[in-house]
């Protein structure tokens, strides 16, 4: 692979390259809304090595994307960090001014969402938006970014490269486009990609590939990947381990076989068992009662206990800790503990 | 075979494309080229595809919510594109559609009770009102939704909910066949199931027979007895469940269900990785419509567009080189 801008590997100031590519402490996200302030992360800990990639699961309003955006304050304004670190190689992000984070932000850290239509500007060509981050981040000329802008696409697989460089982003079909955003996303060597829900969009014959170009993609360069998504099937094969969020805490956290084969939360094995799959001749599924709470009206004590197969009369009463539940899994459940956690707002 | 509730033959539904000051039809989209299918009473027709497959279309030209630009559709005996519009509107009534999204499918203005009471009233306007609210409450029950929530407006309700609201509304003229066109895309898994048993439920207590578009292959296998696989207007596949997802004979179906991804860490499986995008269904190829994609395209594929044969069984293959 060519690389005609330099670029920086290693620690930078304030980093050690011996810690996780990044970690997150506690972190806790309020919003304002009409009804009051209302917590959409609560105390979100994990971390990612290099190279690997992980997943946060969930179903909406877990908060898994505001996660994400947390770590690289993309947060709208209604939002709030309230506590927590997000650290990127030791570094906590959520200390910087912005002006520092723009350093890490599209350059150490780069992130993908869902749509990419929404996220391309209509009106630059796609050589320019994919350059842009080396304009920026590495003082690159117009010619400069422009050479590396073709390599990338080459990188991610679009076609005649050398004359898409010049097309605009409606010019391209909905696969193509996703690939012009990773050719962005790479631009400037990232260590960390986050991919929010990156395929969710696509039919399934282009997710395929798209899969499989950030598969190899992995490989090649080494990057880290923090998968946002609601699709099983995705996470068992692309991660290796996985992170599962219900209402803005973490659930459970396993190695993605140990969480598919033994599933430690009952909301975790609830979700396994709902999916309709191919060739497996149940003719009725298996569901979760109920519905997710709205972040509004939490219920006590573990918020999924009104939904669940195994309540206990602590359940109602008393946040459970993230308790180690065996095979090197954890999960939030008084099945493996009596631990608890403070509750929510405290 | 059972007796046959709706038949579908050689149904095309071009739109043209206009430009310039005069607007002049300067081509045509073909959305639906030429599909026919038929549906048994009771059965459950799962329609797959991608974007551009033309299954959406298909599902609004069977109930004339689309007008089809040439073809033939027998509902119940009925031949209805030779129904005037009184008739149909009439007819109407047994056969209705569910749609995708929740959110933007239900006037936010209406409360429930007249949203699920609506087409009561259109269909059966001698109905007293006090009957028309019994009606509806039996109908909420139906759909697992209480019915003390009949004065509240769609957003009061979740996404699941939203989606049993617009079943209900369906189900209010007692309908013999209803098209549900991706009901449960929008929904989170775990509402998903709960969605597509509350289909199943009503399928065996009501008699219905449907209609179900999806691009999800795993739910379509769930809840469908016969597949029919389309591919930019065209049906490429159809056959049994059991049999289209154990012995698919297209490129198309094996691929698509090779990219499938499967919640199976570890699992083993060869993936057919298709090349290149969806042809724009303005400019289909010449030939097989998926020969610009298919792994296994040979010369007779660009220039012979392959008929949609019976291999046995009913089960139909539209390829050169099936198997």
């Amino acid at each position: 692979m060519t690389d005609s801008v330099s670029t920086t590997r290693g620690a930078r100031a304030g980093e050690d390259a011996t810690a996780p590519v990044l970690e997150l402490r506690g972190l806790r996200v309020g919003f304002d809304t009409d009804d009051g302030r209302i917590t959409a992360v609560d105390g979100v800990s994990f971390a990612i090595g290099n190279g690997e990639a992980l997943a946060l699961v969930g179903e909406s309003g877990c908060g898994k994307s505001v996660t994400a955006l947390s770590i690289l304050r993309l947060l709208p304004r209604s939002a709030r960090i309230s506590g927590g670190e997000v650290r990127y190689r030791g570094r906590d992000l959520l200390a910087l001014d912005e002006h520092a984070m723009r350093a890490y932000r599209g350059d150490r850290i780069a992130m993908i969402f869902q749509e990419p239509m929404t996220s391309l500007n209509p009106v630059m060509t796609i050589g320019d938006q994919v350059g842009e981050p080396l304009r920026i981040h590495r003082d690159a000329s117009r010619a400069e970014a422009r050479k590396r802008a073709v390599e990338l696409l080459d990188i991610v697989q679009i076609p005649d490269a050398r004359s898409r460089v010049d097309d605009y982003p409606h010019q391209l079909s909905g696969g193509m486009r996703q690939r012009a955003m990773i050719a962005m996303a790479l631009a400037c060597s990232p260590e960390l990609l986050i991919a929010d829900e990156p395929t969710t969009a696509l039919d399934v014959t282009i997710q395929a590939g798209i899969l499989e170009l950030l598969a190899s993609l992995r490989k090649s360069l080494g990057l880290s990947i923090l998968l946002i998504t609601h699709n099983l099937g995705i996470v068992a094969e692309f991660c290796e381990r996985a992170v599962v969020m219900y209402t803005g805490r973490i659930v459970e956290d396993a190695r993605v076989d140990t969480l598919f084969r033994e599933p430690k939360h009952p909301y975790t094995r609830g979700l396994l068992a709902s999916l309709p799959r191919l060739s497996s001749g149940a003719r009725r599924l298996s569901t979760i009662p109920g519905v997710v709470p709205d972040l509004r009206k939490l219920p006590t004590g573990c918020t999924f206990n009104p939904r669940c197969p195994e309540l206990m009369p602590i359940c109602p009463s008393a946040v459970p800790a993230l308790m180690p539940a065996g095979g090197g899994s954890r999960a939030r459940c008084f099945l493996y503990g009596d631990a608890t956690e403070t509750e929510r707002g405290a | 075979m059972s007796e046959t509730l709706l038949e579908v033959r050689e149904l095309r539904k071009h739109f043209p494309v206009r430009r310039g000051l005069l607007a002049r039809t300067v081509g045509a989209v073909r959305a639906v080229d030429g599909v026919s299918f038929s549906i048994a009473k009771g059965e459950t027709l799962g329609l797959v595809g991608e974007s551009g497959s033309g299954k959406t279309t298909t599902g609004r030209c069977v109930l004339r919510l689309v007008e089809p630009s040439h073809g033939e559709i027998r509902f119940d005996g009925a031949d209805l594109r030779a129904l005037d519009s009184e008739s149909m509107r009439r007819m109407r009534r047994h056969m209705q559609i569910v749609f995708q999204d929740p959110y933007g499918s239900l006037n936010p203005r209406m409360r429930v009770e007249t949203l699920i009471g609506e087409p009561l009233e259109i269909h059966e306007p001698s109905m007293k009102k006090v009957e028309r609210r019994v009606r509806v409450a039996s109908l909420m029950e139906r759909v697992g939704l209480s019915p003390d929530q009949m004065r509240r407006f769609p957003h009061e309700f979740s996404g699941g909910q939203r989606q049993r609201i617009g079943i209900a509304r369906a189900l209010a003229t007692s309908p013999k066949f209803l098209v549900l066109d991706e009901p449960v895309s929008a929904l989170d898994v775990s509402v998903q199931a709960q969605v597509i048993n509350l289909l199943q439920d009503l399928q065996r207590d009501l008699g219905l027979t449907y209609l179900f578009i999806a691009h999800d292959l795993a739910v379509v296998e769930h809840i469908s007895q016969r597949v029919v696989v389309m591919y930019l207007g065209k049906i490429m596949e159809e056959a049994s469940r059991d049999e289209i997802y154990a012995r698919p004979q297209h490129p198309y179906t094996k691929s698509l269900l090779s990219a499938v991804p499967v919640p199976e860490p570890g699992a083993k499986r060869s993936r057919i990785q298709l090349k290149g995008d969806i042809p724009s269904p303005a400019a289909p190829p010449p030939g097989c419509v998926f020969q610009t994609r298919c792994p296994i395209a040979q010369e007779r594929c660009r220039v012979e567009e392959p008929l949609l044969v019976d291999a046995g069984e009913g089960h139909r293959v539209a390829c050169h080189f099936p198997g």
